[in-house]
């Protein structure tokens, strides 16, 4: 008990300090931002304490969290629906080969049609509503969690389902303990990649579709020309989106994949 | 008649075939409780078929497969552990499976690991971090820890060498004379089957039946190395039993 306590806190402190590579990752983007800045102008491109200072002086005031916050709860929202359907028509798919071949052009026309478009549909369908930013938050979000459980399904190993039917296991003891610890593993990187994309579509869409959140202040800061502020919206947007994935996609996905952890050689674990 | 009854596993008219190929017809065989039986032939035959039938795996298409044991195990070629579980909840999956505490299933799989000789300190390893020889030791623990009275083996031991192959060998005689299973053992390698088994069956070639059987003198593990091999070659030199025994057709894999 106390040596999984410990093995767990080792965990986390790895964790954590891979969070110093990652910021010296965002530190560079900063200096080429820093650059970029001293070339072209604050008015172009304001430098990066400035636009920190920007996010820093909106998020002292207390309707900028709600605004936040709104963005948010819709992309989290559309994220947890698209996780769900994704996940579900995917195992569907996945185990019956008559369905992957009829959804596999239509998950092609799904991530065809470009997020744009879509927003406009809904625009139509819904008016400037949640509605309309959740929806194309699915759209856009579903096809990609569809894609990987579909391939985690295909892709197990039917040895292994040989040999707990050889145990005696019925199919659905199958399903538990192999097909979907199998297909945890295709689950995640797949959830990390649809949440960016739920982020950044919920934005979007809130921006065209003129329904606060995020993105309806970008479209305010880029009416008042104020590029400060648009850049602090967008960081905290990434701030929000960073916060979400480090915060419960990766620990979730880590406790998966401990295993590939201790396949690798000692030398290259971190 | 009697004996058929007595017997724990009862293959009768078994025929099978895959997308219209027949690989199996009109096999017959019984195992007695406790006896340990070795299925050889040529590599092509369908005796991995066969296993795979009379384990449950596969349905036959044709003919019957009687069971009389209380619970039964399988050792595969490949060790088909989890790759994502340790060696000790590997060998707990059985368990797992049946629906037993995690207390009672951890002290079982402990047990079995100790039966196995497979050491403690690696039961919180996982696959990929075990060689080869261990996966295997870990797939036999896995295959005990349900306490089984009847054991299917199929070529557990061909991916090792040949010493590790010899300590494999004596660990499934030592366990089978422990816990008194009856087993079916299916190997391409004579010498194994003469060493473990109390009768080897020959199928024949083309999965027509079985070709014949030789009853092996002595009970498995007392046999005396001079012995088995001297066995081996009077099957190999004299016997028309085993003629097409070493016969390889690459192009049929079953």
């Amino acid at each position: 008990m106390f040596e999984a306590a410990l093995s767990r806190l080792g965990r986390m402190g790895s964790f954590l300090w891979a969070g110093w590579s990652g910021l010296a990752g965002l530190a560079l983007l900063a200096a080429l931002w820093q650059a970029g800045h001293e070339a072209y102008g604050a008015f172009i491109l304001p430098s990066p304490l400035e636009t920190l200072a920007a996010g820093a002086a909106i998020l002292s005031d207390g309707r900028a969290w709600g605004v936040a916050m709104l963005t948010c709860i819709r992309a989290v929202e559309g994220f947890a629906v698209s996780a769900l359907a994704g996940a579900v028509s995917g195992l569907a798919a996945g185990y019956f080969p008559a369905t992957m071949r009829l959804a596999r052009p239509l998950v092609t026309v799904l991530l065809g049609v470009p997020p744009i478009a879509w927003i406009v549909l809904a625009m139509i369908w819904f008016g400037s509503t949640d509605g309309t930013v959740v929806v194309t938050v699915v759209v856009a979000a579903a096809p990609l969690v569809f894609v990987g459980v579909a391939e985690g399904v295909m892709t197990r190993d039917r040895g292994l389902d040989d040999m707990a039917r050889a145990f005696g296991a019925g199919p659905v003891q199958r399903l538990i303990t192999l097909g979907l610890r199998h297909v945890a593993a295709h689950l995640f990187p797949a959830l990390a990649v649809a949440l960016g994309m739920a982020f950044k579509v919920a934005v979007m869409a809130e921006l065209l579709a003129n329904v606060g959140g995020i993105g309806g202040e970008l479209a305010r800061s880029r009416a008042n020309l104020d590029v400060a502020a648009a850049l602090a919206w967008v960081t905290i947007a990434v701030a929000a989106l960073i916060l979400v994935e480090y915060g419960v996609v990766h620990p979730v996905r880590s406790e998966f994949e401990r295993w590939r952890t201790a396949a690798r050689p000692w030398g290259v674990r971190r | 008649m009697g004996r058929q009854e007595m017997s724990v596993l009862s293959l009768s008219g078994i025929g099978h075939a895959y997308f219209g190929r027949t690989v199996l017809d009109r096999i017959d065989l019984d195992v007695q409780p406790g006896e340990m039986v070795a299925l050889v032939g040529p590599s092509g035959c369908g005796k991995s078929t066969l296993i795979h039938l009379a384990a449950g795996i596969v349905e036959p298409l044709r003919g019957t497969v009687a069971m009389a044991c209380r619970r039964h195990a399988m050792v595969f070629q490949e060790s088909r552990l989890l790759p994502w579980a340790t060696a000790r909840d590997n060998i707990a999956y059985p368990l797992r499976l049946a629906g037993i505490r995690a207390g009672e299933r951890r002290a079982r799989a402990e047990a079995a690991a100790r039966r196995v000789a497979f050491d403690a300190v690696d039961l919180d390893k996982y696959p990929a971090e075990l060689s080869g020889g261990m996966r295997q030791r870990v797939a036999i623990a896995r295959a005990l820890v349900v306490d089984p009275d009847f054991m299917f083996f199929d070529e557990p031991f061909t991916a090792l060498d040949a010493a590790l192959k010899r300590r494999m060998q004596d660990l499934v005689i030592e366990a089978a004379r422990s816990a008194h299973f009856a087993a079916l053992f299916v190997t391409h390698d004579l010498m194994e089957a003469v060493r473990i088994a109390h009768r080897i069956v020959v199928l024949d070639s083309a999965g027509k039946g079985i070709a014949g059987q030789r009853m092996l003198p002595g009970e498995p593990g007392t046999r005396e190395d001079s012995d088995v091999f001297a066995a081996v070659q009077a099957f190999l030199k004299r016997d028309p039993l085993f003629r097409h025994i070493h016969d390889v057709d690459e192009r049929r894999v079953a």
